[in-house]
């Protein structure tokens, strides 16, 4: 078991929230009321509408994030808000929890009209919000982050102050400790105290957002364990996912955004990943990813004993060997912050590496700028996470950013944008990139068109090498395919790709092989085409079920 | 608890910020203009709520300022090494280096001409402009390549760096005056010597010929930054070090020159206020200019030719005031408010150009 505490907690957290009305006193006997009663709670709770939007509409200048939105939960039901990026999801679920004000549109909860101005009502309206990216103080313990802006009580800290939770611990056997500082936690614990936090203060309407996107396949699974029960407590939920997977096992029923706009609201029973997609994107699209075979045997690049130290000192990459080959994609697996980052930054000469070496021809690049690489002959093609802090300038338009690796290539003093205006124009038509012109900042375009710009400059230099970290995240499906396109293409011509992922069903069907990571180790190199999500799962947890939860 | 506060009221505040869309240029110049207007229209309630008729006051500074071709000449005279400054901790600022130590850059442009004006004055004089020219770039780009050195080096805060330099500058005159460079005719009076003739800035149509170097400047940085590879660089280091890195740039080496060419250019509006306008080194030399020059390319938006346009404005506002100070007897801290409220409505306008306020609707509540 790899996080017991997570469900366990939630599990007195759900009935916690969902049975405010009794006293601290009476919360075992409710607990063993649940386990013996559960179905039939379910089946008495599942009525009432808990909260329902109606005609919610928000614009962000001339942009219209939502359109008269119309949404509704129930009591005791999941519901997945489904939506490519961009479609208006977070948007919506930051009106819910008070951080955005709709322009107009109401709010009805338990069907009476409320204003949500902050965070703080939300809260008391017992609506509760786990955001996709912890809003967690890292060098407070989980007891601090829990309490942290808790009303009433003393107004000095109490010594006692983790006495509740550690009560709650105690009672329900759970093994957390509230002492913990965060950032000593592993990603799973933090989104625990997310969960906690929100149970504290009394939630009984869940907002997750992209829950599982930092989780593996293990925890994904404890996680829609633990919302299955507070479901069953009466809670509502709504869950913001682009997996349609997940949506298929978890969501009673889906709402889907397109562009701004609720588009439909259907039965998860009734549907399926298609009609879905179908409905997301407003077309049909063919769901399946390439994986072209090709002759090439030769080896591109060799990394051996790689030991890379972060920029505070921490050895991130720990000894490390691998291989990659002309035409191949490489996928590389883990949960995030596993040493991802530091092996691309070393790799691409932006990162000082401690011992090692990374063999091109023979020839190790170790030590040298990115500039000396490239004077190489070594063509490597790096598209960084951070798209517009490492990669580009996003207060600049596409034209100066696609000169960003060539502007030295024009002779004399002065640049030359002919070319990059000329290359730029290309690129719009041949990657469909909306833009309103090219000189338009690139911080202004869409996360998708970002990453085509970058994508695009990156393939336009014939690379021999193509590192890519987290290539579609924040993209929609339609931009998505494009790039796995792209990258295919790129395989066919000889290029070997570094494909730094973290949705496993992609790599499974992208990477030819798939190297998985676990803090700054290599712990396996698994062949893609025979490889499942749960075995990449147990070694992105540290090995061979070892201390990995192979039970769940 | 739910129960209690579903019935508390709550109410839409009262304003909203919502963010806007970006906008045209030609729309942000109309807003700057608007506050502009704005700004002088608050300075007038302040100027008639000391008992003066606005108008005559602001008819005053613009008419005190050119008035005569003395006044226009003194209002130029103002304006030259403003514009020089400014220009040059333009290029710091592109590349977000917070160079606030164009005060000592002066100062120090300044010492390193005067050098060769007190000891070499017998040599031919466009051979002296021109080594003092040089000896002023010289001065005060080492002058910015020290706190550039540090930050780079050891990751100093390059704020608080230039502006302590600045006090060293300063107090280096001081040092100089008193001891090694004391003029011996001034009888114990702790002074530099007067610049002979030949080590004085030739007058182009009355003024010193600084104003025409800082006219060839505003052209020359408009294209240095915006067309050539170095002012490319300057660009993408200020927008992301590690973009600049991620493109094979030496961001260190960038940094260097950039802050040497920051400083040497102020080095030259150094040169030119000792070997033109005040044919000596006092420590009145920089005067504040290193500061004003700060707000100036803000206002700017580090635009070069803006830096222009409102570097006349300043010098207008100043040479202005002074009139205004003798026919109305206002103090000149007078022109200091003004110039403050200008400021303030500027950069205040910044924020309606990116938000906007929505206003609850009169007597309704939560409901379309």
């Amino acid at each position: 078991m790899q996080y017991p505490q997570l469900s366990l907690l939630l599990e007195a957290g759900g009935i916690l929230a969902c049975n405010r009305h009794l006293t601290a006193s009476h919360r075992v006997p409710a607990v063993a009321n649940y386990f013996l009663t559960g179905e039939i709670m379910q089946k008495e709770k599942t009525h009432a509408t808990a909260i329902e939007l109606k005609g919610i509409t928000k614009t962000f200048g001339s942009v219209v994030a939502n359109n008269q939105i119309d949404l509704s939960v129930r009591k005791g039901e999941i519901l997945a808000l489904l939506g490519e990026n961009g479609s208006g999801k977070t948007t919506l679920m930051n009106m819910l929890s008070g951080i955005y004000r709709p322009d107009s549109g109401s709010v009805l909860l338990n069907g009476e009209a409320v204003t949500i101005n902050s965070p703080e009502d939300a809260i008391e309206f017992g609506i509760g919000m786990i955001h996709q990216h912890f809003k967690l103080v890292d060098v407070l313990s989980a007891t601090d982050n829990i309490m942290l802006g808790v009303k009433g009580g003393s107004r000095w800290l109490k010594k006692t102050r983790s006495d509740k939770i550690q009560e709650i611990s105690r009672h329900f056997g759970l093994d957390i400790s509230p002492e913990k500082k965060i950032y000593q936690m592993s990603v799973g614990e933090k989104q625990t105290v997310e969960i906690l936090k929100v149970m504290y203060r009394n939630a009984n309407i869940l907002i997750l957002d992209e829950p599982t996107a930092v989780l593996t396949p293990q925890e994904t699974k404890k996680l829609f364990d633990i919302l299955r029960r507070m479901k069953a407590e009466g809670c509502a939920i709504i869950i913001i996912t682009h997996k349609l997977n997940e949506v298929m096992e978890i969501s009673d029923r889906v709402t889907i955004l397109r562009k701004g706009e609720s588009i439909a609201t259907v039965e998860t029973a009734e549907t399926n990943a298609h009609e879905l997609t179908e409905l997301m994107v407003g077309r049909p699209v063919e769901l399946s990813i390439d994986r072209p075979e090709n002759g090439f045997e030769e080896t591109l690049l060799e990394v051996h004993h790689l030991t890379v130290a972060n920029e505070e000192g921490f050895e991130a990459i720990q000894d490390i060997k691998f291989e990659l080959k002309r035409g191949e994609i490489l996928g590389v697996a883990g949960i995030a912050g596993s040493g991802q980052k530091e092996l691309c930054e070393a790799m691409a000469g932006l990162l000082p590496v401690s011992k090692g070496a990374i063999l091109y021809n023979k020839e190790n690049i170790i030590g040298k700028s990115p500039e000396e690489i490239i004077k190489m002959g070594i063509s490597m093609s790096f598209i960084p996470e951070d798209r517009l802090g490492m990669g580009l300038a996003a207060s600049m338009g596409m034209v100066d950013n696609m000169m960003l690796k060539t502007y030295k290539k024009n002779k004399g003093p002065f640049v030359s944008r002919k070319e990059a205006r000329e290359l730029s124009k290309r690129l719009i038509k041949q990657l469909g990139i909306v833009t309103p012109g090219v000189d338009t900042p690139v911080r202004r375009l869409s996360g998708g068109n970002v990453q085509k710009v970058l994508l695009g400059r990156e393939i336009e230099s014939n690379p021999n090498v193509l590192i890519t970290a987290y290539a579609v995240r924040g993209l929609d499906i339609n931009s998505s395919y494009t790039i796995y396109d792209s990258l295919n293409e790129q395989k066919q011509k000889g290029v070997g790709i570094l494909f730094i992922g973290e949705d496993l069903d992609v790599m499974l069907e992208l990477c030819d092989r798939i190297m998985v990571l676990c803090h700054g180790k290599v712990t396996g190199i698994v062949e893609a085409k025979t490889s499942t999500k749960e075995e990449i799962g147990l070694l992105m947890t540290g090995g061979s079920g070892k201390e990995g939860s192979a039970d769940a | 608890m739910r129960e209690s506060s579903s019935k508390r009221h709550y109410n839409e505040p009262l304003a909203r910020i919502v963010k806007k869309d970006a906008m045209s240029n030609q729309r942000m110049a109309a807003y700057s203009v608007f506050a502009l207007i704005l700004a002088i229209a608050a300075g007038g309630v302040f100027i008639f709520s000391l008992g003066y008729n606005p108008f005559k006051v602001y008819a005053t500074i613009v008419s005190g300022a050119f008035r005569s071709s003395i006044s226009t000449q003194g209002t130029i005279k103002i304006a030259i090494p403003l514009l020089i400054a400014s220009l040059g901790i333009t290029h710091a600022f592109k590349m977000q280096f917070w160079n606030i130590g164009a005060e000592g850059q002066i100062i120090m442009g300044g010492i390193f001409a005067t050098y060769f004006a007190l000891f070499h004055s017998d040599w031919p004089h466009w051979l002296l402009m021109l080594v003092m020219c040089a000896a002023g770039m010289l001065g005060g780009g080492l002058w910015a390549l020290i706190p550039a050195f540090f930050k780079t080096k050891y990751g100093t805060n390059e704020t608080l760096f230039t502006l302590m330099l600045n006090y060293i500058a300063l107090y280096m005159i001081k040092y100089l005056a008193e001891g090694p460079w004391l003029d011996p005719k001034a009888s114990g009076f702790p002074k530099i010597a007067s610049f002979e003739k030949n080590a004085r800035l030739d007058e182009v149509f009355g003024v010193h010929a600084g104003w025409i170097i800082g006219l060839v400047l505003v052209g020359v940085v408009y294209f240095y930054l915006k067309y050539s590879k170095q002012g490319y660089e300057i660009a993408i280091v200020g927008e992301s070090e590690n973009t600049a890195r991620y493109a094979g740039m030496n961001v260190k080496k960038i940094i260097m020159r950039t802050m040497f060419l920051s400083g040497a250019i102020c080095g030259i509006a150094g040169m030119t206020q000792v070997s033109g306008a005040a044919y000596t080194l006092s420590e009145g030399v920089a005067g504040g200019v290193g500061f004003t020059a700060i707000i100036v390319a803000w206002l700017a938006k580090l635009n070069p030719f803006v830096i222009l346009l409102v570097t006349i404005g300043f010098s207008v506002l100043e040479k202005g005031s002074s009139v205004m100070q003798s026919s109305f007897g206002l103090p000149t801290s007078v022109s200091d408010i003004l110039q403050g409220i200008i400021l303030f409505f500027i950069l205040g306008c910044d924020f309606f150009t990116r938000y906007k306020l929505i206003f609850r609707k009169g007597g309704q509540k939560n409901d379309n």
